[in-house]
């Protein structure tokens, strides 16, 4: 059983190592003449005018935090979908009933304006 | 394969060797596929747009490719004074190293996988998620507003359509009824009109733009926005540091599609019973999904930020969430028959 996933372990490796590879040679090969300017952060051209770590629209929380609500949902959905056939009429209607739970939810936020970026 | 090495070395590592000499034959054409797909990209919409395009490197411009990857090698890889070391290098490789370790459990013929696992549409979601991370981290370690910016902006649209994308696939495995990548493909044997993208039409249309939005692709572009932002969340990236992030992009530009013809247009499969199934029709249909995300790139105007949250949210996501329900209502009939 395990020894399926072997390969797909190996394949994580060799994209790592395709991913430093290419950082390697660029360090070796490429020139590095490192000066104040050249290192500063891009601003258009003009110096820096503050930390760039400052605060940012809540909205960009919200959508985090919506976005593992939905997503547990679909990893939930996934097994189910695929037993469907054998779970039958009472399998469909059980997650009918947790999806319109979810669906209450989605409407309330909605009505909120969670979803809102105008 | 495994037989050769043995020859020489012990059953576990005879056994890992060809297992990576397997990867190796993934790994190298998909990144030929990933160098073409950038001269592809420049002919096509040069062409679009009564252009020619590049056409100096070798014929046809077809060095083109390979003369970018050597000038990108020999540039210097700019470290920004205030930005975090480790995490500045970290973000590439979580970039590039999903885009690529997803193709483990791609299918392209019978039996033709490296891994054939029961999980592998879990294990395509898990490995594309991950992607995001390379871009948080890219905007966070650069220390740079545009760069700070961009990954936001990219990152709270790359998880708005993943929820879309998401709820497309679960449609996908109440028809399969499997997880396994190969297994749905030979689900949709028997013809053209056996194939997932006509009774899940709606669903097959909110994957492709989903995975235009997903992968970043014009007209949802406004995380790279040369316009507005310059490049967004790479733009301290410089020599093989950026390039790093243009081969995630395009390899995940293929793997979107890939995907799509797996689930939606029967992967190897021929559509007619006269021709054989085969690799080459994968090739095919992939090349024609790959033709349409340029082609819509030539096409249409940048979306605004908020356009773009508003489509994700309020239409796909109830959308995708109806014909879920609409096809998991028609199994329990005895319509079921045109779902599987």
């Amino acid at each position: 059983m395990l020894d399926s996933y072997f390969p797909v372990l190996l394949f994580i490796l060799v994209g790592l190592g395709v991913g430093i590879g290419p950082l390697v040679l660029g360090k070796i090969l490429a020139p590095h003449k490192p000066n104040d300017q050249k290192n500063s952060p891009y601003e258009c051209g003009f110096e820096a005018f503050e930390d760039a770590r400052m605060k940012f629209d809540v909205r960009y929380y919200l959508v985090a935090i919506l976005f593992i609500l939905f997503d547990l949902e679909i990893t939930f959905l996934f097994p189910w979908a695929v037993v469907l056939d054998s779970l039958g009429l009472q399998g469909f209607i059980v997650m009918m009933i947790f999806l319109g739970i979810l669906v209450v939810g989605f409407i309330y936020e909605w009505k909120k304006g969670a979803l809102d970026w105008e | 394969m495994q037989d050769f090495f043995s020859q020489f070395f012990s059953p576990e590592l005879a056994l890992t060797l060809s297992y990576l000499f397997k990867i190796i034959l993934i790994v190298v054409p998909v990144m030929i596929s990933v160098a073409y797909l950038t001269y592809f990209e420049r002919r096509v919409i040069g062409f679009m747009q009564s252009r020619i395009g590049p056409n100096r490197v070798g014929y046809f411009g077809l060095l083109q490719p390979i003369a970018d990857a050597l000038k990108l090698m020999f540039k210097e890889i700019v470290l920004p004074s205030k930005s975090n070391n480790f995490l500045f290098f970290l973000a590439p490789l979580l970039s590039i190293a999903p885009a690529l370790a997803a193709w483990a459990v791609i299918p392209f013929n019978y039996e033709m996988v490296l891994a054939d696992i029961n999980a592998g549409l879990l294990y395509v979601l898990a490995m594309t998620s991950i992607a995001v991370y390379g871009v948080i981290i890219a905007g966070w370690a650069s220390n740079s507003k545009y760069a700070f910016l961009g990954s936001l902006r990219s990152a709270a649209q790359i998880v708005s359509y993943e929820i879309a994308m998401g709820f497309t696939l679960v449609g996908v495995l109440m028809c399969a009824n499997s997880l396994n990548l190969g297994d749905i493909v030979i689900a949709q044997e028997g013809g053209i009109s056996q194939w997932y993208c006509w009774p899940l039409f709606p669903l097959f249309v909110i994957y492709f733009i989903s995975a235009v939005a997903e992968t970043n692709r014009a007209p949802f572009d406004v995380a790279e926005g040369e316009s507005e932002i310059v490049a967004g969340f790479h733009v301290e990236y410089s020599g093989m540091a950026f390039a790093l992030f243009f081969l995630a992009e395009y390899a995940n530009m293929i793997l979107v599609s890939i995907l799509a013809v797996i689930m939606f247009l029967g992967g190897w499969l021929s559509p007619v019973s006269f021709i054989p199934d085969g690799i080459f029709w994968l090739i095919i249909k992939v090349a024609f999904v790959l033709f349409c995300f340029l082609w819509l790139r030539a096409t249409f105007p940048r979306y605004r930020y908020d356009q773009i949250m508003r489509l994700g949210w309020k239409v796909f996501i109830p959308l995708t969430l109806v014909w879920i329900i609409f096809v998991g209502a028609m199994m329990q009939t005895s319509y079921a028959g045109y779902f599987h």
